[in-house]
């Protein structure tokens, strides 16, 4: 690990003035991944700006009928909380899909956003990787690609955003609030994550020295139609080869309104509002789910090791909807799927 | 207490560690202090980190140290303070064996750095023990067989103490999956599972 200033961060104003300051500067709240990716020297922060003291912490209910989220509120706690137990349980059960308790106790809400890919070669210093250092080429597209991305990917960047906390924030329509230099805005999470095309070194549209402090949930939890479904290679505490986060809204066994988001399988959580067109107004049925599913995948392209993930999100798209359907959300510690 | 860095130090124990003698036998040994990576020269070396004073509570003696930033939890105890219960696996926080508890949560100790806890209470293994007596899971485990080797063992004990006090966990499957951040590459799982079951039941 090279050597770096650290700093606290005494309020959100002067986190941003130090981060504006200099682009080699990072923030550092959980360090879970930040540490780890400094450790292998993939990251090379000269300025660590410690921002773990800010007063971030709170989960509240909006005016609106939602739910702010403070960008340091830990995963666990999130989890726990009883407000997302009881109104967003979706988000809950992602949540403890993700890691171990050791990094959700550590990890937090706006860190979790910015996780970057579990790519070996990103991690890789030794190999080419344009999202490491841009222009040297992708060594997953011709690698060991079977973790990679089905969707959205590009000539530069075949690599999956790692989060499962994220894909059932993409489902629920979350917003994120952050504030830089300019002042602050407001984030739809469907443009908060960014597909790679020829800039796979930026993983969000976040601007230079813009810091996350909340993310806000629309009143709609989906808390009686839901399932957060993860499909890896063991049973717990590994990245997703698929991941679904299904929410249904339902008028007898008529669909209302069906939501579908997917962790896994692209750059950013991967949603089609096609897809979704599909299950509005149609019985929830197998049937229905399966035509949902071709036009989610239609577009699908695997790789040499990875191919097998398109009919893996078919069946797992299917068997999501139909827990969500029964109100018989997938547990995330008693294994069976249902 | 406090205990500075330069100040009185561990070695309360009247038998050479396992330790003190691979110190004995280190060409070097004072090259321990430094956290992994320091001393090897990178070309994007833009300046020396300026040490960093902080003060940590563990197991409940004050301690009040000045660091490298770059120096983990894990090696400030281990390297530090000499309190080497606590292992270090993969360093990555993939395996657990560096658990240790951070004002009563487990977290790992391998992913953080010592400065952002100033002010913080930490417990580590050689904290569980109360009074000469062991905690309930530390006695669970000896009457289970829950460790072959024991590399992984004090960051399950940790692991299993932060897991009581959540308090979430009530079924065999829950425990398996909340306790799923802590590898035993030797496969004691299902006594481990036993131990804390022991355990919870006792407190």
């Amino acid at each position: 690990m090279i050597s770096f200033q650290y700093v606290r961060a005494t309020d959100v104003a002067d986190a941003v003035r130090q981060t504006a300051s200099d682009p080699r500067a990072r923030f550092v709240a959980g360090g879970t991944n930040l540490i780890d990716l400094m450790m292998m020297e993939v990251e090379q922060p000269t300025r660590v700006i410690d921002i773990t003291r800010l007063p971030l912490r709170q989960v509240e209910p909006t005016p609106g009928g939602g739910l702010r989220i403070g960008a340091l509120v830990p995963n666990t706690d999130l989890a726990y909380h009883p407000l997302i137990e009881k109104r967003y349980p979706i988000l809950s059960s992602a949540i403890m899909a993700g890691a171990s308790q050791q990094l959700r106790n550590m990890a937090s809400t706006g860190g979790n956003l910015l996780q970057r890919t579990r790519c070996a070669y990103f991690y890789d210093v030794a190999t080419p990787c344009n999202k490491r250092k841009p222009g040297t080429g992708c060594a997953a597209i011709e690698g060991l690609n079977r973790g990679h991305a089905i969707l959205g990917t590009s000539q530069a960047c075949i690599a999956v955003h790692p989060s499962d906390m994220c894909v059932a924030m993409r489902m629920l329509d979350a917003t994120v609030h952050v504030t830089g230099p300019a002042g602050d805005r407001a984030i739809p999470f469907a443009d908060f994550h960014r597909l790679p095309g020829d800039a796979p070194q930026r993983d969000t549209n976040l601007n230079p020295g813009e810091i996350i402090t909340a993310v806000e949930l629309p009143p709609k939890g989906f808390a009686s139609h839901h399932t957060y479904l993860k499909i890896r290679d063991r049973l717990s505490y590994a990245f997703a080869l698929i991941a679904i986060a299904a929410g249904l809204e339902l008028d007898g066994d008529t669909i209302k309104e069906g939501r579908l988001a997917l962790g896994g399988v692209a750059h950013k959580p991967w949603r089609n509002p096609q897809a979704e067109a599909v299950l509005r107004g149609q019985p929830a049925n197998a049937e229905t789910f399966a035509r949902a599913a071709d036009v989610l995948l239609r577009d699908a392209h695997g790789y040499k090791y990875n191919t097998f993930k398109i009919d893996l999100a078919r069946r797992c798209i299917v068997r999501a909807l139909g827990q969500a359907a029964r109100g018989t959300p997938q547990s995330q510690s008693h294994k069976k799927i249902a | 207490m406090v205990d500075t860095e330069d100040g009185p130090t561990f070695h309360s124990l009247s038998y050479p560690t396992r330790r003190d003698v691979i110190a004995a036998g280190a060409v070097v040994p004072i090259a321990l202090a430094l956290p992994p990576g320091a001393a090897a020269q990178s070309p994007a070396v833009a300046a020396a980190s300026e040490p960093v004073a902080v003060s940590l509570t563990i197991n409940g003696t004050q301690h009040v140290l000045t660091i490298d930033p770059r120096t983990t939890l894990l090696d400030l105890v281990r390297e530090h303070l000499d309190l080497t219960g606590t292992k270090k696996g993969c360093d990555q926080g993939q395996c657990g064996a560096c658990t240790v508890l951070l004002d009563g949560r487990r977290i790992n100790s391998c992913l953080t750095f010592a400065v952002m806890f100033d002010g913080r209470q930490i417990t580590t293994i050689e904290g569980l023990a109360a009074d000469g007596a062991l905690h309930p899971l530390q006695q669970a485990f000896i009457d289970h067989d829950a460790f072959q080797c024991g590399y992984c063992t004090p960051g399950q004990l940790c692991s299993a103490a932060g897991l009581m006090s959540e308090g979430r966990a009530k079924t065999p499957d829950e425990i398996r999956e909340l306790m799923s951040g802590n590898i035993c590459r030797c496969g004691a799982y299902p006594n481990i599972v036993a131990a804390i079951q022991q355990a919870m039941g006792r407190s």
